[in-house]
């Protein structure tokens, strides 16, 4: 669907050389949301703008359903920015035109007849929830109705891609929820391939089904939202998972436990099915061990059920390292170490 | 000396349907090539849809060249083109060619300021849904810049009715005309007053017309 093969982009600024994106290859795939995390100054919207050509590639190409960008001509262009819905943080709608202007406005361009404009506009209200704003203008509306609004927009057109430059970032979080919510049925009823960038790992974690996170212009991680958030490699993706999914309660806690005679503190990851069985309790009792949950969370990601936990064993020395060792040929299991201060 | 009212009041009237005449083609002429320059001083600019080095420089070389230069000396110093281009320098006509060029030079840099305030992510979005640039110009800029732009060509409109008194003073005619060989050659302030009243209600009827259209574009 869509095909970054080893792009790069530099801008020259003042005789400097600042490398936005570099050496990035990534496929999206039809029917991916897939999601674009890092820190502002990635380069996430650098990279999302090559896929309309707002941004021009300094190297490599890019490829949307086999077309690379660049053998455009401007015409051709055109039509194929069409095909692509966008839709950006502040909005961007034009002031001058009614809501149901500014979802008209893309028909506009495309000549669609008056009658069809004026039906898909009463469609495309209805699907965002707008039916009874057609006529307010942009500047009546809370910032979610504004974005549901640059969806419908960029819905216009029956594209079958539709890119997201960080729509949500100036949203309060119940809102995020509710836009988010949205793009997912705009991909799972309309079958709309998304692309969206994000520096919010909750975006990625509600909806999306593959991730790349960038730092510096590179992809330093990409993959299954599922693996990269229950097994991260790099430290950034650590801490943007760390982000929404605290693992590790504060030293002192841990120090009290240890005060308590706490000696055996473990991180257990349990994966998909492991959720469903009381392993746990199961060898812990086989070999008279007690086990304490000190902190985690189970959770589901992509309808698989992911629990990181920090456990606690008590008990005879030798059993525990038994139950241990019995564990860790199920789970992910690592000992978690405590500083002494 | 008395002026004989019964006969002045004509003159009076003549006077401001010339001045109106003048100001209303500067207007329209003006507004015409001024939003055109002003445009292309926009679009032009570096990192913009049509961006040319060349037209920017040389539009904006133009600008600054004839905007600063005092109304009343430009005038006298366009003279020989407004032979040319309307055959005399006398009468409102005339006046109205140097009117317009110095009026269109304004109105230029008004519509380029008033286009740089458009949020660039409108352009953007606009650009990222295929529009072409020329349809970015027509659909997205002038709409979204057009109630600034009322109030722009408001204030440039009461500069021209100061133009055409000037223009008065040398053979354009008008109420400049009046006031000047009336209230200044003969001294008689009843006039003068007269004239001066005349030209502060032309300046008030221009304000609330251009603050009442704007408010409808602007909706505040």
């Amino acid at each position: 669907m869509i095909e970054f093969s080893d792009v790069s982009k530099i801008f020259k600024v003042k005789n400097r050389e600042v490398k936005a994106v570099q050496n990035v290859s990534l496929k999206i795939e039809k029917g991916d949301i897939f999601g674009v995390i890092g820190f502002s100054g990635a380069g996430k919207s650098t990279l999302l703008r090559m896929v309309n050509l707002l941004e021009k590639p300094t190297v490599g190409t890019v490829k949307v359903h086999d077309t690379d960008l660049m053998k455009l001509s401007p015409k051709e262009l055109r039509g194929l920015r069409r095909n692509i819905g966008m839709i950006f943080q502040n909005f961007n709608l034009m002031t001058s035109r009614t809501v149901a202007g500014n979802i008209a406005y893309p028909m506009k361009l495309e000549k669609v007849p008056k009658k069809e404009i004026e039906r898909r506009t009463k469609e495309l209200l209805s699907f965002v929830g707008l039916s009874e704003k057609a006529k307010d203008y942009p500047e009546q509306l809370s910032g979610g109705q504004k974005q549901r609004v640059g969806i419908a927009r960029a819905l216009a057109n029956n594209p079958d891609i539709l890119i997201c430059d960080e729509a949500t970032s100036a949203l309060d979080p119940e809102t995020t929820a509710d836009i988010l919510k949205l793009l997912k049925r705009v991909n799972a009823e309309l079958g709309i391939t998304v692309l969206l960038i994000t520096h919010e790992m909750n975006v990625i974690q509600e909806i999306c089904n593959r991730v790349a996170v960038m730092e510096n212009g590179f992809v330093i991680e990409s993959g299954d939202v599922y693996d990269v958030f229950t097994n991260p490699q790099h430290p950034t993706t650590q801490r943007f998972i760390q982000s929404v999914n605290q693992d590790r309660p504060s030293e002192a806690i841990l120090k009290e436990w240890r005060e308590n005679g706490g000696n055996h503190l473990y991180r257990v990851l349990f994966k998909g099915s492991t959720t469903h069985t009381p392993l746990l309790s199961e060898i812990t009792q086989k070999y008279g061990v007690y086990f304490n949950i000190l902190y985690g969370t189970v959770r589901e990601l992509q309808q698989q059920m992911f629990g990181n936990l920090l456990v606690s064993f008590e008990g005879d020395e030798r059993a525990i390292k038994k139950a241990i060792l019995e564990l860790q040929q199920i789970v992910e299991m690592e000992e978690v170490v405590v500083h002494e201060s | 000396m008395k002026v004989d009212w019964a006969l002045f009041w004509p003159r009076i009237l003549e006077a401001t349907g010339q001045t109106i005449y003048m100001v209303l083609l500067t207007l329209i002429f003006g507004a015409i090539i001024g939003i055109v320059i002003g445009l292309l001083l926009y679009v032009t600019r570096e990192n913009n849809i049509m961006e040319s080095k060349v037209v920017f420089t040389i539009l904006n070389i133009l600008v600054n060249i004839i905007r600063p230069i005092p109304f009343i000396i430009f005038l006298v110093a366009l003279s020989p083109l407004t032979r040319i281009v309307m055959g005399t320098t006398i009468g409102t006509t005339a006046a109205i060619f140097p009117m317009t060029i110095a009026a269109a030079f304004s109105i230029a840099r008004v519509v380029e300021n008033n286009l740089i305030s458009i949020d660039p992510g409108v352009i953007e979005a606009a650009k990222a849904m295929g529009a072409s640039s020329w349809q970015i110009v027509f659909t997205v800029l002038i709409p979204e810049a057009l109630g600034p732009l009322v109030l722009g060509l408001t204030f440039v409109t009461v500069g021209l009715i100061d133009f055409s008194a000037v223009a008065g003073t040398v053979g354009g005619g008008g109420l400049g005309h009046i006031a000047i060989t009336y209230g200044y050659q003969r001294f008689d302030t009843s006039v003068m007053i007269v004239t001066v009243v005349i030209l502060i209600v032309l300046v008030q009827l221009a304000q609330w017309l251009g603050n009442t259209v704007s408010k409808k574009i602007l909706r505040r």
